[in-house]
């Protein structure tokens, strides 16, 4: 038998380290039993060591229910009752009557305490959460004092945030033409909160565009949302329940933490990806993280992507695509691809191609494609963030009917729509705003990165995104998140700029940092490379 | 005693029946490590393909593919059973218009105001433009608009607000736009709400009957329960404490923590005003409990009767109560009748509460446009007077004639002073006093008389025969027809 096994070779382990700590001899066993009263001498040894590990046992036990009413969001009154029920009929098992009665004591203490401390009232466990994250103090300091030109020379310039400035003159035409229209249609009126038909046909007809009309999107499977955030949170909300969690490779938009974490309960498995791979994602790695969480009893529903990826800027190959899909079909869970900078693509027209993983699942044919769900933002490639715009693109009809209900919480404003209606269902406007748009982000880039590597600093090759991902490994004075954060300090204080250091985006390597540099002017560009290269020298 | 003890033959005798308890626990505790033990290490890079090829297999042999969404998501995704939502569905099919479709449902479900349409038009195109592309300089500044703003709105936004709602309040209660955060509307302001106050289990107790929204709003993603607090016509569905207390202890006995108390002032179905003593009582309750005070207020302005409206955040300022516990909220939709502009604001006394909120405006904030919109209609007082003044007497003339209208079908009203709907009693046309006999009603209503009005049961109601009706959307004309559609019924 196993078990006597076991019991045997406990045995046969336990006098070695009682008499290493109490000096050996069997009068000695007496004095290190510790419930030496309750035993004696009886099969001294074996109870001696098997009680106090019941106790521990029972201890666990004690802790793991205590647990579940204070730090989780889920105080089960189910638990507390039939805690209570064992309590009455528990009377032989003496230890787990006292644990019992000790945490119905401790209860009743949470309940007066608020009381006898001026009776201020508490907000629940889960605002707490969300009062201490997510603050970006860079951000602030931004909004304190930033730069301008002639008004605050001396100010911190924004390459934190992702926003594109480039081709605003062209958003300025196209509002200042159409606020006229605005009054007439009905603005004021209930609108279905998930879109207008007529706005979600703009809208595919837009992300067709930035495939290069290589995939039909079908306006039905659309539900428009305000922003990408919401976007991101209400995918993950239909898509997993309390508890489980979400693959994300890393590194990766540092938002993901906030939209799917907050108030969906979920959890995301970071799958880091390295430098000597070019950051790619690798299959092997998603796999390895994917059986470990298994192990850990956690439950993976899906994988989130970002395509171009942020903050790389790359593009996602149709084999990378692929192999995400066989991957995702073979442990059956989701997959959202983040595609908000479908159109906001810089590089050369052959090389940089934008493939959506709408293309992939339409070409396979035996692909189920539920599994498959796209973020949009329609303010990110549309230069118009202030609108908060975004959409979910889903194959999953539950998924689409449980969205378009909750976009209730997350609308779009009718102005908004009408606004948006006006710009995209005019197809010369999109493809003049595209076209401009493209090749003013390749010049920005390929100055930002030719300015960067004038001062010894290489960016990793991109094709997408409103970023830069440069390498910063030679200017850290230690090779860890603390250099890492020293450097970022430096910038923000003596270099005066805001940038997004890796570790805000779970990279594991420390060093690496985030440029967005789509909200700067031709003339700004020379200021932020001087600046760094202020902080450059600083650092020697 | 020998004969219980499992181990005897280990044990003989002395302590048996502990001891003999505390061994199997022992060798069951020991059996988890051994099989903890047993299991495979986590990565072996070896075994890495042949699991991975296995369960490859598994998946497709098995469920053929098919992803399933999260449990939670389903009873959001199915298409709702509340006669609310059906009949709000029933008239999209079907809806009348006065000139083409004269035959169509008649909506008198939905709480929506189109009296004062005229004079937002009129607003609208005079100012719209400008409103949006508004500048300090004279230049237009596209980046005024279009760039990231702060989620919680701007300063100057929470200032216009804040004046308004004093404004409507009668000038009695000053807010300050530190307490506020803005929303994209009223439903998300609930939620948001709900998210901060409560955690997932615990409880509001709400008077019945209430909006059938609340239970989306609050139920789908929060997980918070809402226990109801059944009041009558008796007492012309006025909450009082002792029915509080009585929901409160009988919850508490089922285990349930009570996290605070929402309720809608003008009530939303009835559209009664809850007097300063109750609001001064439901205070006194919720900080003797020490629990939250949520006022749902959005129908603050849409006043008609000659009850005055008081604000929570007035009785909150005027006693020695802790004011943190409460927290208001309100929207535009209604007063302003502008549901499309998506705005709300949570007006809260906690700080905590206002600082979790603005971190949650991430996902629901008011897109930069519709704030210029409106900051500059909300801060042009002549027309906010001239708006207020003509929407509370449209209502009170459109209330006079529907109210006037059914009395003559022997159909009586409950006594209400504010919102944009009555509730109207319709038991004596019911064929069995139940719940079954008014959503036969409902149903008759729908097919036969062409009328979609929210039965009680929707509102949860514990009285059979209550039906809230929306008068605000009709015109004059639509009256008549709407009363001879009912005659059929009588």
């Amino acid at each position: 038998m196993t078990l006597t096994g076991i019991y045997r070779s406990r045995r046969s382990g336990t006098p070695d380290s009682e008499t290493s700590s109490g000096g050996g001899g069997t009068a000695v066993m007496r004095v290190i039993v510790p419930l030496q009263g309750v035993v004696q001498g009886h099969g001294g040894l074996v109870l001696g060591s098997v009680i106090p590990c019941a106790f521990f046992y029972f201890l666990q036990f004690y802790l793991k229910r205590n647990r579940t009413d204070d730090p989780e969001p889920e105080p089960d009154p189910a638990i507390q009752n039939s805690a209570s029920s064992t309590n009455n009929n528990s009377g032989s098992s003496s230890p787990s009557q006292s644990e019992l009665n000790g945490l119905a004591r401790s209860l009743s203490r949470v309940i007066i305490s608020p009381r006898s401390s001026g009776a201020h009232v508490s907000v629940s466990g889960r605002a707490n959460c969300i009062l201490k994250g997510g603050d970006s103090p860079g951000l602030r300091r931004v909004e304190e004092d930033s730069y301008d030109e002639s008004g605050n020379p001396d100010g911190i310039i924004e390459l934190g945030l992702v926003q594109n400035k480039l081709s605003l003159d062209v958003i300025k035409d196209w509002v200042s033409q159409t606020s006229v229209g605005l009054s007439s249609s009905g603005i004021a009126s209930y609108e279905p909160p998930d879109g207008l038909m007529e706005l979600k046909m703009g809208v595919t007809r837009l992300m067709s565009e930035a495939t290069k009309n290589a995939v039909t999107f079908d306006p039905t499977q659309l539900v428009l949302t305000s922003g990408a955030a919401s976007a991101i949170e209400i995918l993950s909300f239909c898509l997993a329940d309390s508890g489980n969690a979400f693959l994300v490779p890393t590194p990766c938009s540092p938002g993901f933490d906030v939209d799917v974490k907050w108030r969906n309960g979920l959890e995301i498995i970071h799958v880091p990806c390295r430098s000597s791979d070019n950051f790619n994602i690798s299959v092997t790695a998603l796999d390895r993280s994917f059986s470990q969480a298994k192990k850990r009893g956690v439950r993976i529903r899906g994988v989130i992507i970002s395509n171009p990826s942020n903050p790389m800027g790359s593009l996602l190959t149709r084999e990378n695509l692929y192999a995400l899909l066989d991957f995702t079909r073979e442990k059956n869970i989701h997959i959202i691809s983040n595609e908000i900078f479908a159109s906001s693509v810089h590089g050369d027209e052959e090389e940089a191609e934008f493939v959506s993983i709408a293309e992939i699942a339409d070409t396979e044919e035996n692909l189920d494609k539920e599994r498959v769900h796209i973020v949009y933002d329609l303010s990110k490639d549309l230069s118009f963030p202030g609108l908060r715009a975004g959409a979910i693109y889903s194959f999953n009809e539950n998924v689409l009917a449980a969205s378009r209900k909750l976009t209730a919480f997350s609308p779009v404003s009718s102005p908004s729509q009408h606004l948006l209606i006006s710009a995209i269902s005019k197809p010369e406007f999109i493809q003049t705003y595209i076209k401009t748009n493209r090749q003013r982000l390749q010049r920005i880039y390929s100055e930002f990165v030719k300015g960067l590597k004038g001062l010894g600093i290489e960016c990793m090759r991109s094709n997408g995104g409103l970023f830069c991902w440069a390498d910063m490994r030679g200017l850290i004075s230690s090779y860890s998140e603390k250099g890492e954060i020293e450097l970022w300090n430096k910038f923000l204080n003596i270099g005066k700029i805001n940038v997004t250091p890796g570790s805000c985006c779970h990279c594991i390597e420390p060093g690496w940092f985030r440029f967005c540099f789509s909200n700067l002017s031709d003339k700004d560009v020379l200021v932020v490379m001087n600046r760094i290269r202020k902080v450059c020298k600083s650092q020697d | 005693m020998r004969l219980i003890v499992p181990l005897r033959g280990v044990i003989q005798g002395r302590g048996g029946l502990f001891v003999g308890s505390l061994i199997p626990c022992c060798l069951f505790y020991f059996l988890q490590l051994y099989l903890k033990g047993r299991r495979p290490p986590p990565s072996d890079p070896t075994e890495l393909p042949r699991t991975s090829s296995r369960s490859n297999l598994f998946s497709r042999g098995n469920s053929i593919g098919r992803v399933r969404v999260s449990s939670r998501a389903l009873p959001v995704a199915k298409p709702s059973d509340s006669p609310y939502y059906i009949g709000l569905e029933r008239v999209k099919t079907d809806p009348y218009d006065r000139i083409t479709n004269t035959d169509g449902i008649i909506q008198l479900g939905l709480a929506e105001s189109t009296l004062c349409f005229d004079l937002l038009q009129r607003w609208m195109s005079e100012n719209l433009m400008d409103s949006i592309m508004q500048s300090d300089a004279g230049e237009f500044d596209i980046s005024n608009i279009a760039m990231y703003k702060p989620f919680e709105g701007l300063l100057e936004l929470r200032v216009a607000f804040a004046d308004f709602m004093s404004r409507i309040m009668g000038g009695k209660v000053s807010f300050d736009p530190s307490n506020m955060v803005i929303t994209a509307g009223g439903t998300p302001a609930i939620e948001v709400l709900a998210f901060c106050l409560a955690d997932h289990g615990n409880a509001f107790l709400i008077p019945t009957p209430y909006y059938p929204g609340f239970e989306r709003d609050i139920k789908f993603r929060t997980g918070v329960e809402l226990i109801p607090v059944h009041c009558r016509s008796s007492d012309n569905f006025t909450v009082t404490v002792s029915a509080l207390e009585q929901a409160f202890n009988q919850a508490r006995k089922r285990g349930s923590k009570v996290s605070g108390i929402l309720f809608s002032n003008p009530s939303n179905p009835v559209g009664n005003i809850l007097s300063r003593e109750t609001l001064h009582d439901i205070l006194k309750f919720a900080q003797e409990k020490n629990i939250h005070v949520i006022s749902d207020e959005i129908f603050a302005d849409s006043v008609y009767g000659d009850k005055e409206f008081v604000s929570m955040a007035e009785v909150a300022y005027s006693e020695e109560f802790d004011k943190s516990r409460v927290h208001i909220i309100y929207a535009l939709s209604k007063d302003l009748s502008i549901p499309g502009f998506r705005a709300g604001v949570i007006y809260s006394f906690h700080e905590d509460v206002v600082n979790a909120a603005k971190k949650l405006m991430r996902f629901t904030s008011v897109s930069v446009p519709v704030r210029r919109i409106l900051i500059s209609l909300l801060s042009d007082v002549r027309f906010i007077e001239e708006y207020m003044t003509a929407h509370r007497q449209r209502i009170r003339d459109k209330h006079i004639r529907f109210v006037e209208g059914l009395k003559q079908l022997g159909i009586p009203c409950a006594v209400s002073g504010g919102g944009l709907y009555c509730w109207v009693d319709m038991s004596s046309l019911l064929t069995s006093y139940s719940e079954k006999g008014e959503l036969e009603l409902f149903e008759k209503l729908l097919t036969v008389a062409k009328i979609n009005a929210t039965p009680g049961t929707a509102c949860y109601c514990i009285e059979p025969g209550w039906f809230r009706c929306c008068f605000t959307a009709l015109a004059d004309e639509d009256i008549p027809v709407i009363m001879d559609r009912i005659r059929q019924l009588c």
